[in-house]
């Protein structure tokens, strides 16, 4: 066991380190260095530069666009993002559907996907919950019928994140009623803008954003070529994509980031004859977090270690999520008992009113309440700990 | 970055698996846990033989030079069943300082019999008004002519009540709470002027009463540098909660399996209790903990080894507040899902809940290690 960088990987950290602050236009840095929300323009711009540079999808493998670095390059890699503040690229390619293509996709599909998920030039959402297909995703409704060469698809997504930039939408879609609910749904790709039928409706989140769309589908035509795998083995994939985003959807980077956010909201906060970072009842609020930021971190490297030596993910990655994201919560509920009356304002309060760094907290903190119910619900993930892990029987 | 047992590291933890459950299954303590000593000579000379007791210390004092993850598997493995010899009182807090600070003379006379298992060791340090505060300490050591006089009472010493030697921490200069001025001192029992009573202690164990009135020590007996012990008592109590990380570890696991036996057998309403999603939801979070408990385990117990202080400081301040918050929520968890038996001494899930929360408590609870995480370079505004 040993917890050390070795030299070269310190190297390649500051490397890495230098790298991403001589890349980031000055636009995108000025709003890194101040904390601000960026937007889909500012994301995919900074897409392109790690693109243009190679390093936009370390987690792919090299023979078709990924980096060849290992597991502790790769968290390094994403570390020194976090770090940085550097704007988050989308997941839904580059992390979700470019994987399952390398993973079960035709050559076809990846020649023809493949290339410009990396690029940025096409850009992927997720069409997985419905309205009355939630936690229960199996029960999901949207029919994709046979006619011809292609999929008749009719029905309803929702909570499909940032479709309203989507090129592209992957769906689950019901192409058999026999059987399980399980047994009968499809993975198929379609293209939002020249497919007659299909409208986005994106939706106001209590983050103030648009980071939602509902996706209605009308008799929308899908050609057959666009099925990844075989006909109704859809829900397989779905749970391998799953498999993609254990490390990262906990948040567990982002809580430090907010943590050092915190110090400085507290060191600019006058509270009494000093500031609120003198004041021992919140330096402890803040130690306590910090302590469970690191408690939770440790848990994460050791599922990237696991990985790194080619072991599946242990029993301890399952346990990310719920963890992850109950501690995202709690520091974004420091950072706004930090803000004190600051924590009236909103995204569009004036500067002289509120400084920019802390603009987007109250957004953060309202739109990360979806944290614990994206990507299966703590509730869910803790029914699948009970059962595939602890072996308790079904009622 | 690499958390992997290695070969050596595996046959460790499967020799004293095997050890436990054979020789040593929870029985051997409740037997165990109603007489004066509270453990076995027999069982520590096993051990002894073994080389349990040697595994971290270097080859040149008769150890194995192992790490302290060595030692950290072994506890883990001795917590599942309980086992009651001192080995955190006599090897890793005591023989940790010996083998630190020993000159050869001392470490060949105190350290080699102990990692023989003829002898077993304690350290003196808490006092009645010190708390978790290391430098507090009222003991003085004042030099006499062959050496020193040393007055003082030590409360708690873990194995104080059947130790063969100490190693006690008095005053040489400086006021009660000066961090200047601490010198350890090896005392053997039996020493004219020393005298301790058996405290039974909440988890079935034992710990000493430990008074010094006048005890005269030779000038050879002087542990390290005088006046300059803080640093390695510190050390060394940092290695405590690491060790009690470690064994800790290995009740948590028990209480969890135990648990999630139980919830499978349980049949109320008409059918298992592990049925009930209420129930198997506080399963699942106490799974949570435990493995959450099991990274800073690891951490502490290679932290434990590290000469970067900040870091061992840090470290094994993250692992023993997980032990005492997350660690808490999985003990607490395990009476409440086993229900009334639980409270019964019959039943064995309360031995684990106290011998947890002794070790919770010990070498600094989470408030503790909370406030001197604080004083940690990396909780500073900028660090990063």
């Amino acid at each position: 066991m040993d917890m050390q960088y070795s030299p070269e990987q310190l190297a390649f950290r500051d490397e890495v380190r230098a790298w991403i602050q001589s890349a980031m236009p000055a636009h995108i840095k000025e709003k890194a260095d101040n904390g601000g929300n960026f937007e889909h323009e500012e994301i995919m711009e900074w897409h392109k530069v790690l693109h243009s540079k190679g390093w936009v999808a370390p987690n792919w493998p090299e023979e078709v666009g990924g980096t060849g670095w290992d597991v502790a390059q790769r968290h390094i890699f994403s570390e020194e993002l976090v770090r940085a503040n550097a704007p988050s690229l989308s997941p839904f390619g580059l992390s979700m559907v470019g994987p399952l293509l390398i993973q079960f996709g035709n050559d076809d599909q990846k020649k023809r996907f493949l290339p410009k998920i990396l690029s940025g030039e096409e850009v992927w959402c997720q069409g997985y919950s419905e309205p009355n297909a939630g936690s229960d995703l199996a029960s999901l409704r949207l029919s994709a019928d046979k006619e011809g060469d292609d999929y008749v698809l009719n029905g309803q997504k929702t909570w499909t994140t940032h479709a309203q930039y989507a090129d592209w939408i992957f769906v689950l879609a019901r192409t058999s009623t026999e059987g399980k609910p399980q047994a009968g749904i499809s993975f198929l790709l379609a293209d939002i803008h020249n497919t007659p039928g299909i409208d986005v409706k994106p939706f106001m989140t209590t983050g103030g954003t648009m980071a939602f769309s509902e996706t209605w589908f009308d008799n929308a035509r899908v050609p057959q070529e666009n099925r990844v795998g075989p006909e109704n083995e859809g829900w397989t994939m779905a749970k391998a994509l799953l498999g993609h985003e254990r490390t990262t959807i906990g948040g567990v980077a982002e809580s430090y980031r907010w943590l050092m956010m915190i110090k400085r909201i507290a060191r600019d906060t006058p509270a009494g004859e000093g500031t609120l970072w003198d004041d021992p009842r919140f330096r402890q609020r803040v130690a306590e977090l910090e302590i469970r930021q690191r408690v939770v971190g440790i848990a994460n490297l050791r599922t990237l270690a696991d990985a790194q030596v080619g072991h599946a993910p242990g029993p301890e990655s399952s346990i990310l999520k719920i963890v992850g994201t109950e501690l995202y919560q709690e520091v974004t509920e420091l950072a706004m008992d930090a803000l004190g009356h600051n924590a009236l304002g909103w995204i569009d309060s004036p500067s002289d009113a509120l400084p920019v760094y802390q603009q987007s907290i109250a957004s953060e903190f309202n739109y990360l309440r979806a944290s614990t119910i994206y990507g299966g619900s703590n509730e869910i993930q803790k029914n699948i700990i009970s059962k595939a892990i602890l072996g308790l029987p079904s009622s | 970055m690499n958390f992997d047992l290695t070969d050596e590291q595996q046959m460790i933890v499967d020799a004293v698996s095997k050890y436990v459950e054979n020789d040593s299954p929870v029985e051997r303590f409740r037997k165990l846990r109603d007489t004066e000593t509270g453990w076995e000579a027999k069982a520590w000379q096993t051990m002894g033989e073994y080389g349990w007791l040697g595994v971290a210390f270097p080859e040149e004092q008769g150890g194995f030079g192992g790490s302290f993850v060595d030692v950290a598997l072994i506890l883990e493995q001795l917590g599942r069943t309980l086992v009651p010899e001192p080995f955190i009182a006599s090897v890793v807090l005591a023989g940790g300082l010996v083998s630190r600070l020993g000159t050869p003379e001392q470490i060949e006379r105190v350290l080699a019999p102990m990692i023989a298992g003829e002898t077993t060791l304690a350290l003196a340090y808490a006092e009645t008004q010190s708390r978790y505060d290391l430098f507090d300490c009222a003991t003085k050591a004042e030099k006499s002519a062959g050496g020193y006089t040393i007055s003082g009472e030590k409360v708690w010493v873990l194995n104080g009540h059947s130790a063969d030697a100490y190693v006690v921490v008095a005053r040489t200069s400086g006021g009660r709470r000066d961090e200047d001025g601490l010198s350890l001192f090896l005392v053997e029992n039996g020493t004219k002027g020393l005298s301790r009573v058996r405290v039974p202690c909440m988890d079935g164990q034992s710990a000493g009463l430990l008074k010094l009135e006048g005890v005269e020590v030779p000038a050879e007996s002087l542990l390290g540098e005088e006046g300059a012990a803080l640093s390695h008592l510190e050390w060394a109590i940092d290695r405590g909660a690491a060790a009690a990380c470690a064994e800790a570890q290995g009740c948590l696991g028990e209480l969890l399996d135990r648990t999630v036996e139980y919830l499978k057998e349980r049949k109320q309403f008409g059918r298992a209790i592990g049925t009930f999603q209420a129930l198997q939801h506080r399963a699942a979070d106490m799974f949570a903990e435990v493995q959450l408990c099991r990274g800073t385990m690891y951490v502490a117990a290679i932290s434990a080894d590290s000469d970067d202080v900040d870091t061992r400081r840090a470290e094994i301040s993250v692992a023993k507040t997980q032990l005492t918050r997350g660690g808490w929520f999985v003990q607490e968890n395990a009476v409440q899902l086993f229900g009334g038996i639980a409270i019964t001494d019959e039943q064995d899930t309360g031995l684990f809940f106290k011998r947890v929360r002794v070790l919770q408590g010990l070498f600094g609870d989470a408030d503790h290690h909370t406030a001197r995480y604080q004083t940690s370079p990396r909780f500073e505004l900028g660090a990063d």
